[in-house]
C-alpha cells in the first residue's frame, strides 16, 4: 500500500519540470532577502547569511559524500527512482540557498566595511570572492545544467539510463567539488569573524 | 526504459568555453570590487570583458552550427533560463544603482552582468538539447 502511494507521488512525464508548489517557498525566501537588503536590517541579513551558508554547505557535502556513494550502490531502476524524486527539489533548493547566502553576505560585507580596501583583512574578503566565483562556475556550468538535463531525460517516454547515470554522476561530483570548496569558505569566514 | 544506449558526447566544448567566459566575467567583477571604494584601473576589466564576450559569441556560434542539433529544445530551455536570470540580473543591477555605482564602472559592471546572464542559458540549453532525439514540435 505504501509502495502504491509512493508510486502515485512519483513525477510523471507530464508533470512540470519545476515543482510549482515549491515556487511559493522560493518566492517567500527571495522576497525576504530583498526586503532585508533594502532595509539593511543587519540581524536579519546575518540570519540569512549564516543559515543559508550552513544549509548550502551541508547539502553540498551531503550530496557529494553521502548520496553519491549510496547511489553508486543502487540498482539502475532504484537510481532512476531516487533521481526522479530528488532532482526537481534540488532545482529549487540550491539556487534559493545560493542567492540568499550571497545576497545577504554581500550586503553585510558592505555594511561592515569589509569591502573597503582599508579593511585590515581585505585580502581574505577578496579570497572569498575568488572561492565563490569558482563555486559559481562549477554550479552554473556543470551542476545546474546536469540537474535540468536529467529532468528532461526522465520525462521522455523511454529515458536512456546511460544518459541519466552520466548526468547524475556529473551532478554528484560537481556537488562534491563545491562542498569541498565550502570548507575553504568556512576557513575564510571564521577568520573574518574572529 | 530502454537498454543502456551509448552516450554520444562528441561535439564542441560548449561547457568548457562557457566556464572560461564566466571565469573571465568573474575575474573582471572581482578586479573592480577589490579596489572599492576607490576606482579600479579600467583596462584589465575591459580586456576581460572583451575576452568573455568573444568566447560567448564563439560558443553560441558553435552551438547553433552543430549538425542535427535540437535547436527547438535549446531555445525552449535557454528561453526560460534567460527569463530567470534576467530577473536575477535585474536585482543585481538595482543593487549597483542603489550603491551609487555610476559612470564607466556602472557601464562595465552592467556589460559584465549581461555577459554572465547570457552564458547561463546557453550552458543549460546546450546540456539539455544535446541529448534530444526528437525532431521538434
Amino acid at each position: 500500500m505504501a509502495a502504491l502511494a509512493a508510486e502515485a507521488h512519483a513525477p510523471s512525464t507530464t508533470d512540470p519540470i519545476v515543482p510549482r508548489r515549491g515556487l511559493w517557498v522560493v518566492g517567500a525566501v527571495l522576497t525576504l532577502t530583498v526586503v532585508l537588503i533594502a532595509g539593511n536590517w543587519l540581524w536579519g541579513l546575518d540570519f540569512l547569511h549564516v543559515v543559508g551558508g550552513g544549509m548550502w554547505t551541508a547539502v553540498d557535502l551531503f550530496m557529494g559524500f553521502v548520496i553519491g556513494p549510496i547511489m553508486r550502490g543502487l540498482s539502475i531502476p532504484a537510481r532512476i527512482e531516487l533521481t526522479k524524486r530528488l532532482m526537481p527539489k534540488m532545482l529549487l533548493i540550491m539556487p534559493t540557498l545560493v542567492t540568499m547566502t550571497l545576497g545577504a553576505g554581500f550586503q553585510l560585507a558592505r555594511s561592515n566595511g569589509m569591502l573597503d580596501t582599508a579593511y585590515p583583512r581585505h585580502g581574505w574578503v577578496v579570497a572569498s570572492m575568488v572561492v565563490v566565483a569558482v563555486m559559481a562556475i562549477v554550479a552554473l556550468a556543470l551542476l545546474q545544467p546536469a540537474n535540468i538535463a536529467v529532468l528532461f531525460e526522465l520525462r521522455k517516454p523511454q529515458p536512456n539510463p546511460a544518459i541519466v547515470q552520466m548526468l547524475m554522476r556529473r551532478f554528484i561530483y560537481a556537488a562534491g567539488v563545491t562542498g569541498a570548496m565550502q570548507v575553504a569558505t568556512l576557513v575564510i569566514m571564521t577568520r573574518l569573524a574572529t | 526504459m530502454s537498454e543502456n544506449a551509448p552516450v554520444e558526447l562528441a561535439g564542441p566544448r560548449v561547457t568548457e568555453l562557457g566556464m572560461v567566459s564566466i571565469a573571465l566575467v568573474a575575474a573582471g567583477v572581482i578586479d573592480l570590487a577589490a579596489y572599492l571604494p576607490r576606482r579600479a584601473p579600467l583596462l584589465p576589466p575591459v580586456l576581460l570583458l572583451a575576452a568573455a564576450v568573444a568566447v560567448l559569441a564563439v560558443n553560441v556560434a558553435l552551438v547553433l552550427r552543430r549538425p542535427g542539433f535540437a535547436v527547438w529544445r535549446f531555445r525552449q530551455v535557454a528561453g526560460w533560463m534567460l527569463l530567470v536570470y534576467v530577473v536575477v540580473a535585474g536585482m543585481l543591477e538595482f543593487t549597483f544603482l542603489r550603491d551609487h555605482t555610476h559612470g564607466t564602472v556602472l557601464v562595465l559592471m552592467t556589460l559584465l552582468l549581461a555577459t554572465f546572464t547570457l552564458n547561463v542559458p546557453v550552458l543549460a540549453g546546450y546540456t539539455v538539447a544535446r541529448f534530444e532525439l526528437e525532431p521538434g514540435p
